[in-house]
């Protein structure tokens, strides 16, 4: 994939000669790749690991207000990247209460507005799988004896494929967000051209910016096959039919 | 940000030298390296390449690593404000003043200056093609009411494009103003698509000019223009004594260093496409005092 990229570069040099100062290299394509999946798989990770019990919980009880909670669990869904960035940002910053990490401009900030961001998807659309598995499956489980985890298990395996969903699309909302990694990571990369927080979207950002859309649009494409590829691979995995 | 880890380093590498160590010093270096300076800045010094290339030079000269953020002159103020980044390069001599007012920067230095100039569509609609006035030509635009599309992101330029209004003595509105909001390049490609004129910076404009259908219509003072249009960048630390956490240390060498006749020579040396972006102006046999205080400062004011 890569190596089709760097055949492709010298055509858009032609286009626009800036590129030529621009380390456009093997290297600074590896890194902010590396940056991007860094970042969203362990966002993805931590989200699923706190998502799928909290869906569990809620989906297994009736409470009071359990509609309430889920109207906000679907409006986080929602949550505006830019807004997130700047809730984060005031966490980490300097004066923030989380200042003395010194985590402004880091990979863990991004990992904690990717979180952030990720969360209710996947903690939405599990509930919603869990919900629709029908109490029978649950009721079964229970006569035959089953302890609470085996039949959360059971739950689990039935609905895996609405999990799968749940984290996929958890992992498309972190991947391709632009707003609050710019704000939190600061789109860095070294003098050397290797990406300290300059992710995908980011590098796609930064080049739209300067007006340089045919390398913005080459590197869009990478992204997709990224997502596409991870999607294939989860799907796979899941023993889905692909 | 670690400054007690480097002032250790500097101490440690010092004694190991004093006691005739070879090794001990190579140690200090190595603990220097693990040394970030945070440098948050305009997109315009960021996105010409040319802080790429002075950043290569100091980190190879000190051994520890820049991190740049490009954001805007407002933005990047105020990530300095609030103590989360060493040292701040911008473009906006009121902000900046602002700013070392406020207590927030110590030790500003003039660094470099390029100029603005108005660039437009080849039709110019507003007939304002080679005037040696920016007021007349921002009258002129406002009066024919030429498509004209500002920056409105409180970057230096929108400051100057604000400045320049003002002496005008327009009140920029209607329909054919438009505030994008965005950074320089996505300006002028909206500015070439438009087509309609806008404020910029010469570096941008050179670096963009192959992409570019409009181009310049009233040149800036490198090429003779009005004063008005005078760019200059001035770099500013973080006050130690607001914010303990900055590493001051580092943010004073990386002044030093792009202050220094090294520095000023890879400022003056880097071109695009045969042009010099930036006119180094931190040296002088006649130095600028005002260039350490807020413009306009007096003794009598502390």
């Amino acid at each position: 994939m890569i190596d089709l990229v760097s055949s492709v570069v010298p055509i858009v040099d032609g286009i626009t000669p800036l590129i030529i100062d621009f380390p456009v290299e093997r290297t600074y394509l590896e890194s902010i790749i590396y940056v991007s999946l860094y970042v969203s798989l362990i966002a993805i990770v931590l989200s699923t690991l706190v998502s799928l019990p909290t869906a569990m919980l809620i989906g297994f009880s009736e409470f009071p207000g359990k509609g309430f909670v889920v109207a906000l669990i679907n409006t986080g869904m929602g949550f505006p990247s830019v807004v997130v960035g700047l809730v984060v940002l005031f966490a980490v910053s300097n004066q923030g209460p989380l200042g003395t990490f010194d985590l402004m401009f880091t990979k863990e900030a991004m990992i904690m507005s990717q979180f952030v961001l990720a969360t209710p998807v996947i903690t939405g659309v599990s509930l919603a799988a869990v919900s629709s598995i029908e109490d029978g499956v649950r009721d079964a489980a229970y006569a035959m004896g089953g302890t609470r985890l085996d039949v959360a298990l059971v739950t689990i395996k039935e609905a895996r494929y609405g999990i799968m969903t749940a984290v996929l699309a958890g992992l498309g909302r972190a991947i391709s967000e632009v707003g609050s990694v710019l704000i939190v990571g600061g789109n860095i990369a070294g003098a050397d051209g290797s990406s300290v927080t300059r992710t995908l979207t980011t590098a796609i950002q930064l080049e739209a910016r300067q007006g340089r859309f045919e390398l913005a649009m080459l590197l869009g494409v990478i992204l997709l096959t990224l997502v596409l590829l991870i999607n294939a691979v989860v799907l796979r995995l899941g023993g889905g039919r692909i | 940000m670690h400054r007690r880890a480097f002032l250790t380093a500097v101490a440690g590498g010092t004694t190991a030298a004093l006691a005739g160590c070879t090794g001990g010093n190579e140690e200090g270096n190595a603990d220097i390296l693990g040394e970030t300076l945070t440098l948050t800045t305009t997109t315009s010094t960021y996105d010409t390449g040319l802080l790429d290339e002075l950043n290569i030079a100091f980190e190879d000269r000190y051994g520890v690593a820049v991190r740049t953020v490009a954001q805007g002159t407002g933005a990047a103020l105020e990530t300095g404000r609030a103590g989360d980044s060493d040292v701040v390069l911008v473009h906006a001599r009121s902000l900046e003043d602002a700013f070392l007012r406020d207590g927030y920067g110590v030790n500003r230095r003039d660094l470099m200056f390029n100029d603005f100039v108005v660039v437009g569509p080849e039709e110019d609609p507003a007939g304002i093609d080679g005037m040696e006035d920016a007021t007349e030509a921002f009258q002129a635009i406002a009066e024919t009411e030429s498509t004209f599309v500002s920056r409105g992101d409180n970057s230096g330029t929108h400051n100057k494009e604000l400045e320049i209004w003002d002496e005008a003595g327009v009140e920029p509105d209607g329909q054919w103003y438009r505030e994008a909001g965005s950074g320089m390049g996505e300006v002028l490609n909206q500015a070439n698509q438009t087509p309609g004129y806008t404020l910029a910076d010469r570096g941008t404009v050179i670096s963009q000019q192959s992409t570019l259908d409009i181009s310049t219509r009233v040149e800036g003072p490198i090429e003779d223009g009005p004063e008005l249009l005078a760019n200059p960048y001035g770099i500013v630390a973080v006050n130690p004594e607001v914010h303990e956490n900055v590493n001051y240390d580092l943010a004073m060498s990386y002044i030093g260093f792009i202050t220094s006749r090294d520095g000023q020579r890879i400022i003056a040396d880097y071109t695009i496409e045969g042009e010099q972006l930036f006119f180094p102006e931190a040296l002088s046999d006649d130095p600028n005092f005002q260039q350490y205080v807020p413009e306009g400062w007096t003794p009598d004011e502390a």
